[in-house]
């Protein structure tokens, strides 16, 4: 039991790692970032490459990601997806839009990636056996979920308890209320598609510490990261941590008492359960 | 109407012009995985070794074909892991591109796949990744297909044998712990297992499947440690070949025999562990001692800038030196010749002398083991140099 816990918590700090940032990009900059896993594992990339080449360790990468995703996704939003939200005239029709450009940019990601590394990124950092409360680990998960931790309770804090934060609230809410009380709208949604970026990548340089990626496994992450947004509210970072962790723990749960052959299934029954009963997810607010 | 006709004409002789330059050339095709699932092998089992190849034959001034030396044009495409894309590059391998030859692709299903139409245009098909028990099958409904990496009943009788045999060396019991991908490979090898296993008397006592790209594998490995069985077999895939050595080192599963399927003799794998995985069987295996092996590795090496893997990289490159031989040994870029000239003769590669019967090389390493940083062979079907099984011990 013991055991379900802290191994079902240990992955959803993995969970929320690869869905705080989307939700960020989604609930705020209102971009349905479907190229979100690629990020994720161009991060992975960054800490395999420097570890292999130059023994780097993945934790300075981490510290190296930040300011180069952080640059790389507002430049993206600033010129790739602004033209978009200026067009659009509805959420819908720049939901539509956001997908295609950002499905086109999650292939040149991949292209990216791999003419730097087609093969798996195969390497193993902290992979030491570590015991709490009777019950084995791993040191790279444990470090992930520490992490994860972090950034869920600092951006808790910070949109919150801040100005900016709440200034970043109030767009999710509503672009055209938080314009008319003076937010600099399409700079606030670029700072948060940046930021959700950030953290995406973040998350992929820890992950890669445990889980052995290669270039095509981003669209695996998009998917998860999707489920746990939608389940647990857009725009909501509570939700979205409170939703990985009941992913992490029922799919441990299942596993260990059921099969591990119907982890997938059980996220899915979770997730169409949700929708049917709390179609807003569980922290998001009725929109009408 | 007369323009029409000089247009014809006039592209006629541009046609005519083109393909008399193009003499002293033999156009290679090869559709493989560059993204996708399957990206990941095939950069190392199947891309490297196409290189490897026909840069060695360009060097030398290419093929001697009937008395006139003919250099290797390569045209390769990327099927993104998804058959359909596959078929369709084949189409255009053959109408567009006109390619003489074709190398055969990547992965099983993609073989299957793809066999009634490069069938269809006469290619011969010499499949490496692929291995399947229904060779009979295919290979009476497309004749021009070659399987050369064995079959599915073979990969697991060699675990088998040395299960049998550490059973009666006293080293496991009858309890063996088995988990499979829950996909078509690992549950093919898998339902052979069960089959094959408990025939012999074995008891499997721990048997769970889990889907492919898991990313907590730990669940699975505390359920196979608390079985207590001293023996562990996956059929596994690429990342969780990985995963699953992972957790095995962190539960430091105490067992005597660890067995992983595919990846497993990847030099990425021994990369990613060091001395950790050292004695872990897997897919396989290889005679590093054997000169002709040894002098392609390093020629692998040095080309590509990669470590062959320890399995099907020497089979790929075999199965290209097969259509080397048998384009020379025929003196025709006919591909009826060709192929007639493949099932009849006896083929010198750095696998031994390969030949076929009923389009099926009998010559392959099934089971390997990490022994000291390098993934020997211990099971196989007409190879030599098999060394003895070692025991695992701890994972240090």
């Amino acid at each position: 039991m013991i055991d379900i816990l802290i191994s079902g918590l240990l992955l959803s700090g993995t969970y929320a790692l690869v869905a705080m940032g989307l939700n960020l990009q989604y609930g705020v900059a209102r971009i349905m970032n479907l190229a979100n896993g690629e990020v994720l594992v161009l991060g992975a990339l960054a800490a395999f490459w420097l570890y292999t080449t130059s023994q780097v360790s993945p934790l300075l990468t981490v510290i190296l990601v930040i300011p180069v995703s952080f640059t790389g996704n507002w430049i993206i939003y600033r010129f790739l997806l602004t033209p978009l939200v200026k067009r659009s005239k509805t959420q819908g029709a720049l939901e539509v839009d956001s997908i295609l450009a950002t499905f086109g940019l999650s292939f040149i990601i991949i292209g990216i990636i791999v003419s730097i590394e087609g093969g798996f990124f195969a390497y193993k950092y902290l992979s030491e056996p570590i015991r709490i409360l009777g019950s084995t680990t791993s040191l790279n998960r444990l470090l992930a979920f520490l992490v994860a931790a972090l950034i869920g309770v600092a951006l808790y804090l910070w949109l919150n308890f801040s100005r900016p934060g709440v200034a970043v609230r109030a767009v999710a809410v509503s672009t055209e209320a938080s314009g008319l009380v003076g937010i600099n709208v399409p700079r606030v949604s670029a700072i948060a598609f940046a930021l959700g970026g950030t953290i995406t990548a973040v998350g992929g340089a820890l992950i890669s510490t445990f889980i052995t990626l290669d270039a095509s496994m981003g669209v695996v992450f998009t998917l998860k990261a999707l489920i746990i947004v939608i389940m647990g509210g857009v725009g909501e970072i509570r939700g979205s941590i409170i939703a990985a962790g009941i992913l992490g723990v029922v799919e441990t749960g299942v596993a260990t008492l059921v099969d591990p052959g119907l982890t997938l299934a059980s996220a899915y029954l979770i997730f169409v359960l949700i929708l049917l009963f709390r179609p807003q997810g569980l922290f998001g607010k009725h929109t009408t | 109407m007369i323009r029409r006709s000089v247009l014809a004409l006039a592209s006629a002789v541009i046609l005519a012009t083109t393909s008399a330059f193009a003499e002293g050339v033999i156009k290679l095709g090869a559709i493989s995985p560059k993204t996708g699932p399957l990206a990941g092998g095939a950069v190392v089992t199947q891309w490297p070794n196409i290189q490897l190849w026909v840069e060695q034959v360009n060097a030398v001034g290419g093929l001697n074909v009937g008395g006139e030396m003919m250099t290797i044009d390569l045209i390769e495409y990327d099927d993104k892991t998804n058959p359909g894309e596959h078929i369709k590059l084949a189409q255009r391998l053959a109408t567009q591109d006109k390619v003489d030859f074709v190398v055969a692709p990547y992965g099983t299903g993609f073989n299957i796949a793809s066999a009634p139409i490069y069938g269809k245009f006469g290619y011969p098909m010499i499949a490496v990744s692929a291995i399947t028990d229904k060779v009979d099958e295919l290979t009476g409904r497309y004749p021009n297909l070659f399987f050369t990496l064995g079959t599915t009943t073979a990969f697991v009788e060699g675990v088998k044998s040395i299960l049998m045999e550490q059973r009666d060396a006293g080293a496991i019991g009858n309890e063996i712990a088995m988990v499979n991908v829950a996909d078509a490979f690992g549950i093919e090898l898998a339902d052979k297992a069960r089959e094959l296993f408990t025939a012999e008397g074995f008891k499997i006592v721990y048997d769970k499947s889990y889907p492919l790209g898991t990313p907590d594998l730990s669940p699975v490995m505390k359920g196979a440690k608390d079985s207590g069985a001293k023996a562990f077999i996956a059929w596994s895939y690429p990342p969780d070949s990985f995963g699953l050595a992972e957790q095995a080192i962190i539960e430091d599963l105490d067992v005597n025999v660890y067995y992983s399927a595919v990846a497993t003799s990847f030099p990425a794998f021994s990369n990613a562990f060091g001395s950790k995985i050292n004695n872990v069987l897997g897919a396989g295996g290889t005679n590093v001692d054997d000169p002709k092996i040894a002098e392609y590795r390093e020629a692998h090496l040095k080309i590509t800038g990669k470590v062959a893997d320890y399995w099907a990289s020497a089979n790929t490159y075999a199965a290209l030196q097969i259509l080397e031989q048998a384009i020379v040994g025929a003196a025709t870029l006919d591909r009826e010749v060709v192929t007639q000239y493949i099932k009849d003769n006896t083929f010198d590669t750095v696998m031994g002398d390969l030949n076929f019967k009923n389009n099926f090389s009998n010559t392959f390493w099934s089971v390997g083991q990490w022994q000291d940083g390098v993934f020997r062979g211990v099971k196989g079907s007409n190879v030599d140099g098999a060394v003895d099984v070692r025991l695992k011990d701890g994972w240090k």
